[in-house]
């Protein structure tokens, strides 16, 4: 008996070999880096110069908030509409919701940026009829709307996911009791969906936040987020060392997004994230 | 060693950090037999059978199977085959499938296969089934899919685990007829592990009453019953009047304040015993020609009979009769000697018997909370 | 308690479509324009789709991509499946635990950091050995890998959870040994979990940038990577072929697995029902 649980155990063995290497021995890697420098000697200044990038910080984790909150703001009605509806309908909205999700995320901010260009789709209508062009690319407006496109489908199939598995007849039973379809949302529909909010939510903050891409192509020269400097430092400054040290502190920053995230919503389900 | 001894248990004690489990049980079954294991939740009854399955080994003891120790051949070596609680039907295969499961394994003909589960299908009366989805069953047909694939690697001992757990009354009923026509027609040998007394006494050949561990009698289901060895047994096993005695003498007993005539013996003069009385065994009778009197504090319509909570000395009996006495009647009462049943005094004496403290209700919520262990 | 929706829902709904859509419609709608302007439709034109097939440069990207979708999925769905089983059988709390925690890291963690950290352990590992050209297919992989565990490992975990515990011990019972009951019992119950992770870790593997963009090489290129370089300078439309493709692969994928469930649930259904009445 114990002999087979023990052979059990040890298929776990590689995995876990594996993920000391190359999940924790990476991490440690990030934190070394950010703590010495290009001869490998420690100094606090990577560190310390992060203040340099505070507004650039503040500034990426104002747009991801923005753009988690547009994402949620509209993905929630959405949502509870696809679990409502027939068993069929709900099968089609589904595969529509996820389709968008396998188009690679490249071309899709391509797509967007030559939607928005000055000289695109949305600016030659309107000129054709005889209104005024508006500028969008390269706005920080663009670069949220880039966010929320790409990301909403990761805010709604949580939110639909644990919609469909609420119990309508708790629905039922609170309009039995006298309340309103307004107090039945707040009271009963919002408090359950709680843990799908806050995996949603995790699940567009977090890529929001570090992006790069997104922010390069639909953001322009105007602006960098925190992503884009990260990127720079590895990719062209070749400034490991300040590079870790910003990721060390973009990691520190959304775990604290999180924690706060977490108080507000209670224990977020792991399983949540897998749909 | 009696020849027809097929498992023989000595001695076997098994822990679970440091909580004892079983302690020191020593039991022969014989072949062909329908044995009992009876308890309740946490007797370590399931903890026996799954140590002759050989999921389990015990810390102390043996295993001996046809008078071979068998403490380390591993399950899928023992010619003992499990019915499990919740059947344990395999959800990726089909009825036929299941049934064939252990044939396959066997590396049997595919010919000898097909015969055999059909034969099995017969036997369990699922002809016609072999194509269904296991999730498309009924409780009572998966269990009957769940016995049918462990006859069919032909075992000498088949173990059942409170097999009937899960089904619903009427249908547990049925069943009970219809495992015991099994074993018969089989000729093999049954251990069935189970916490509701009813089906371990109309089942069984041998019953082994468990608590605490420790087995604390073994015997028919009739002496079980008439002659419980304890206050437990007696307790456990229907409804019982469990007093405080003295033996005056041979065939004497002194309870409630009076002497009775009884047919036990070999006590010690002036021995303190337990005294069981069953409350189908007590005659009513008027107030003068009983040997006691009690005042009727309730009294329940049973169908078959009244059961009336009668304070006699301050001691609670239970007594049932098919005539109806209001409440608050004074009756008279008479016990004839052969029911009467001296028990010597044990750790559980005084522990069960009145009934000041009894309702129907609260013994049905002990049986629920029971079932859902 | 099922309905069907009302004209505002219906509207709401066409207008979140509209918005997931308009750009792929206007990728499709490029791909077979005459001309390579982004902006004025020359006429229809499959030339971009000919044109695509003759870049040698982007069939080998996706040929790059496939195997390194194909190879990563399958090493982390053994590895994973493995893991799960194992961690399944752990005890001891705070192991458990931590374990888990490891594993949620890859999930949690911004793309960018992982792909960072990951970077650092290679560079530093290919400065050791004196070779700098080191990063490539083979730090892709195991990239991708430790990308794809997780994923994996939380798929097959559930199942394993949800399994019947005596269904080994029953196996075993009628005469399996230990590792005949894992293959021919509890690897058959938890398959649905293992196949849903294995398609989740493939398509991850295949539409994955960030991390590949900092683990690649320059020996090995894969679609997203050939991609980013081109949508650097400007995007030819044989790109929109590509994803056009891309697009209507995967769209009939979906339908067929999504037709496939559903067959499969009306079955189970009616032989639930028959099972009822019996």
């Amino acid at each position: 008996m114990n002999k087979k649980s023990l052979t059990a155990k040890l298929t776990a063995s590689p995995y876990m070999v594996w993920s000391a290497i190359f999940i924790v021995v990476p991490l440690i890697f990030v934190l070394v880096y950010s703590l010495t420098d290009s001869q490998g000697n420690f100094t606090l200044d990577y560190v310390l110069d992060i203040g340099k990038y505070k507004d650039v910080m503040l500034n990426s984790i104002w747009l991801g908030f923005i753009a988690t909150v547009i994402s949620l703001v509209i993905a929630y009605p959405l949502a509870y509409i696809m679990a409502r509806t027939t068993a069929n309908v709900q099968r089609t909205m589904m595969i529509l919701v996820m389709l968008p999700m396998w188009m690679n995320l490249l071309i899709r901010t391509y797509s967007m940026m030559i939607i928005m260009q000055d000289t695109g789709i949305i600016n030659t209508v309107l000129s054709n009829i005889g209104l005024p062009k508006i500028h969008m690319i390269n706005t920080e407006a663009a670069v949220v709307l880039g966010m929320v496109y790409n990301y909403i489908p990761y805010m709604i199939l949580p939110l639909y996911s644990i919609m469909s598995k609420m119990d309508h007849n708790l629905i039922e039973a609170a309009e039995d009791l006298g309340a309103n379809k307004f107090t039945v949302l707040k009271n009963v529909i919002l408090p359950l969906s709680l843990p799908g909010i806050a995996s949603g939510f995790t699940m567009v903050f977090v890529p929001s936040v570090s992006t790069f891409y997104i922010s390069k192509k639909l953001g322009g020269n105007t602006f960098s987020l925190i992503g884009d400097v990260i990127e720079m430092q590895f990719k062209s400054a070749n400034n490991y060392n300040l590079g870790a040290a910003l990721s060390l502190v973009l990691m520190v920053l959304i775990i604290i997004c999180m924690m706060v995230m977490n108080r507000f919503t209670g224990d977020d389900d792991d399983g949540g994230v897998l749909i | 060693m009696e020849d027809n001894v097929i498992i023989r248990l000595q001695d076997i004690s098994k822990k679970f950090e440091d909580e004892v489990i079983l302690d020191k049980i020593n039991l022969s079954i014989k072949d062909k037999e329908f044995m009992t294991f009876l308890g309740p939740s946490g007797c370590g009854k399931t903890t026996t059978l799954r140590i002759i399955a050989g999921f389990l080994e015990a810390d102390s003891g043996q295993v001996l199977f046809e008078g071979k120790d068998i403490n380390n051949v591993p399950p899928h070596k023992r010619q003992v085959n499990t019915i499990f609680q919740r059947y344990a039907l395999f959800p990726h295969l089909n009825v036929y499938e299941n049934i064939a499961f252990g044939l396959r394994i066997k590396k049997m003909k595919e010919q000898d296969i097909s015969k055999k589960v059909h034969e099995m299908l017969e036997l369990v009366n699922l002809k016609g089934f072999q194509k269904r989805n296991i999730a498309s069953l009924s409780g009572g047909q998966q269990q009957r899919v769940a016995i049918a694939r462990a006859l069919a690697v032909e075992p000498r001992v088949l173990l059942l685990d409170e097999p009937l757990g899960a089904l619903d009354l009427k249908l547990r009923k049925d069943m009970q007829v219809e495992l015991k026509s099994i074993q018969k027609r089989m000729g093999i040998t049954f251990i069935y592990v189970t916490h509701d007394q009813q089906e371990a006494l109309s089942m069984s050949d041998t019953v082994v009453v468990m608590n605490g561990g420790r087995i604390q009698q073994i015997g028919s289901p009739i002496d079980i019953y008439n002659e419980p060895k304890n206050a437990f047994v007696a307790d456990f096993i229907g409804e019982s009047n469990i007093l405080d005695g003295v033996m005056l003498d041979d065939f004497k007993a002194k309870f409630s304040g009076a002497v009775f005539q009884c047919l036990d013996k070999g006590f010690a003069v002036n021995e303190s015993v337990d005294i069981v009385v069953r409350p189908e065994d007590v005659d009513v009778v008027p107030v003068n020609e009983g040997t006691i009197s009690g005042v009727i504090t309730s009294n329940t319509f049973k169908g078959v009979h009244f059961e009336m909570i009668v304070d006699i000395d301050n001691f609670k009996w239970m007594i049932q009769t098919t005539d109806y006495y209001p409440v608050g009647t004074r009756i008279g009462i008479q016990i004839e000697p052969d029911a009467i049943h001296v028990m010597k005094k044990s750790e559980y004496s005084g522990m069960y018997g009145d009934y000041s403290s009894f309702s129907d209700e609260l013994e049905h919520l002990s049986d629920v909370a029971e079932e859902e262990e | 308690m099922k309905t069907k929706m009302t004209p505002l829902s219906k509207l709401y709904v066409a207008l979140i479509m509209i918005f997931l859509y308009a750009p792929i419609v206007v990728m499709i709608v490029f791909s077979f324009n005459s001309t390579a302007s982004t902006s004025v439709i020359g006429g229809f034109s499959l030339r971009w789709y000919k044109s695509l097939l003759h870049d040698e440069g982007t069939m080998q990207a996706l040929a790059n991509t496939l195997i390194l979708a194909v190879s990563s999925s399958l090493f982390a769905t053994v590895m994973g499946t493995a893991a799960a089983v194992g961690i399944n059988t752990f005890r001891n709390k705070r192991v458990k635990q931590l374990t888990m925690g490891v594993t949620n890291i890859p999930m949690m963690n911004p793309e960018i950091v992982t792909g960072i950290s990951m970077m650092l352990l290679f560079v530093f590992c290919a400065n050791l050995i004196g070779k700098s050209d080191a990063l490539g297919f083979g730090t892709m992989l195991i990239a991708h890998i430790t990308f794809n565990l997780p994923y994996v490992i939380l798929s097959v975990l559930p199942k394993l959870r949800q399994l019947d515990k005596y269904l080994p011990e029953a196996a075993m019972d009628l005469g399996c040994t230990p590792v005949q009951a894992f293959f021919k019992v509890i690897l058959p119950s938890i398959s649905t979990g293992i196949f849903s992770g294995l398609m989740m870790s493939f398509t991850l593997s295949l539409d994955d940038f960030v991390i590949s963009y900092f683990t690649q090489g320059p020996s090995f290129e894969t679609l997203p990577i050939r991609i980013f370089s081109m949508t650097k300078k400007r995007v030819t439309p044989d790109m929109y072929a590509l994803s056009t493709l891309i697009f209507i692969a995967i769209l009939v994928l979906l339908v067929l697995i999504n037709v496939a469930q559903a067959k499969g649930d009306k079955k189970m259904n009616n032989k639930l029902n028959k099972g009822g009445k019996k």
